[in-house]
């Protein structure tokens, strides 16, 4: 799953931008995402400037 | 909120608001919404532009310019320096802008025009009917509510959604997306008519490190680089954070911004029924310098002009909005955004190495002009022995 680290996030839209499912948005400046439509390919993760995403592989 | 306009512009940047203030004075019944509470605020940008970009939308107010800006340094891996100096007839450099206000302005003429504006208000659901947009579902300060519109121009920045709502593709290759982060850094010795780029593997794989002064001692400091070349350890923020300990290790940090930066193709087609797509969200920045502010503003002001063209003949079909994608695509704006395209990409495939020779070639001459096409024409004039090398970029200015 995707974990976003709220503490870090900038609330930029880069992740929003190269998210190939559409899964992420930015709501009233904040940060959301759709768990249904993630597909946990952490694109986002590389996008962000600030390492605020993080693909948590749940076992 | 009215319930019906002519014009429905998501998204308040320079983009969204000349496309409101254009659709205004050309009588239209124009609404723009931004999502954010604030216009200009927090913007993603770092402030510079073309005097002659500006200059054709609004005259220069010293309220939202921070810098004039004089000469432009790019300092190549090894610290050579390659001086691009204002001519003094006028070639454009540029202005640093103070976007907070500057925006402002922009959306205050389009609301001086008669648009209504509306702020911390977003576009949540596109309105099709028999496949042809008529609007959105709009949510504003918690209240939802459908705005018909026969024209609806998506003018929602970077992260833009609405587009790939209506079914049009817009994510951007993590490849092609530079990863930035700007501070905005006082008490520092600048040269104030200076901005400087820095390049180089060390300084921003990639991409390039900015220092655009904002006043005396005040300056934009920020990096964009590939979003594919962020690692652990080595994020877009931490080439910065090392660049500010050597540089500006005393400066204060009285702001901090990021941001994404489409360094792609724009997409394929920028209508479709009822739809035009302008400014960042159909990826009209330039994909050497990464600017976009005025690429938004002549795409909104097209958008405006072709979609009252159509409403008038009442027709609002992809095929009557049309001429929009095909204007800016043959104008100089888009044969630039081509050209400049394939010249990002032959740059960056060159080593440190080859830059630094490139550099140091062209080292000690002033240039009149400051383009990209001067210092590439340049570059190959004094590099006769990189010809080889320097074919793909002489093939991208024929274009």
């Amino acid at each position: 799953m995707l974990n976003i680290r709220r503490e870090i996030c900038g609330y930029c839209g880069a992740c929003v931008s190269v998210c190939p499912e559409g899964a992420l948005e930015l709501i009233d400046a904040y940060l959301t995402v759709d768990s249904e439509t993630c597909i946990n390919c952490g694109i986002c993760t590389k996008a962000c400037p600030l390492g605020a995403l993080e693909v948590i592989n749940e076992v | 909120m009215k319930s019906e306009y002519d014009v429905l512009v998501i998204g308040g940047g320079p983009g969204g608001a000349v496309a409101a203030w254009t659709a205004a004075r050309k009588g239209l019944s124009a609404c723009l919404i931004e999502k954010r509470p604030a216009i200009g605020a927090p913007v993603r940008c770092a402030e510079g532009i073309g005097k002659k970009l500006l200059t054709d939308f609004l005259e220069p107010d010293p309220r939202w310019i921070s810098a004039d800006i004089k000469r432009a340094r790019i300092v190549a891996p090894d610290g050579t320096q390659i001086q691009l100096k204002e001519d003094l007839a006028g070639a454009e450099v540029g202005y640093v802008l103070d976007r907070k206000f500057f925006d402002r302005e922009l959306v205050w003429k389009a609301s001086e025009a008669g648009a209504d504006v509306f702020v911390k208000t977003r576009a949540v659901e596109p309105i099709i009917e028999d496949g042809i947009l008529k609007g959105a579902v709009v949510e504003s300060c918690g209240r939802r509510q459908e705005v018909r519109a026969q024209v609806t121009i998506a003018a929602d920045g970077v992260e833009s959604k609405f587009a790939r709502w209506c079914g049009i593709e817009t994510a951007v290759p993590v490849q092609e997306l530079m990863s930035c982060v700007q501070y905005l850094v006082t008490d520092i010795d600048i040269d104030p008519a200076s901005n400087d780029f820095y390049l180089g593997n060390e300084v921003a794989p990639q991409g390039y490190l900015w220092v655009f002064a904002k006043g005396e001692r005040s300056a934009n400091v920020g990096i964009g680089i590939p979003a594919s070349k962020n690692m652990p350890g080595n994020r877009a923020k931490d080439y910065l954070d090392r660049f500010m300990a050597e540089h500006f290790p005393d400066g204060k940090i009285i702001e901090c911004i990021f941001g994404g930066d489409p360094v792609c193709r724009p997409i394929d087609c920028t209508v479709s029924d009822g739809l035009m797509i302008i400014g960042d969200a159909a990826r009209v920045v330039d994909p050497i310098t990464g600017g976009g502010i005025g690429n938004a503003m002549i795409t909104g002001r097209l958008a405006a002009e072709v979609a009252a063209k159509a409403i008038a003949a009442g027709d609002t079909s992809k095929a009557a909005l049309m001429p929009y994608d095909v204007e800016w695509r043959a104008s100089k704006m888009g044969q630039n955004l081509e050209r400049n395209y394939k010249v990002k990409e032959f740059f960056i495939k060159l080593s440190d190495e080859k830059m630094n020779d490139l550099a140091d070639s062209i080292a000690n001459i002033d240039f009149a002009e400051f383009s990209v096409k001067a210092l590439v024409l340049e570059l190959i004039k004094r590099n006769p022995k990189m010809l080889f090398e320097l074919r793909e970029l002489k093939d991208a200015l024929k274009h």
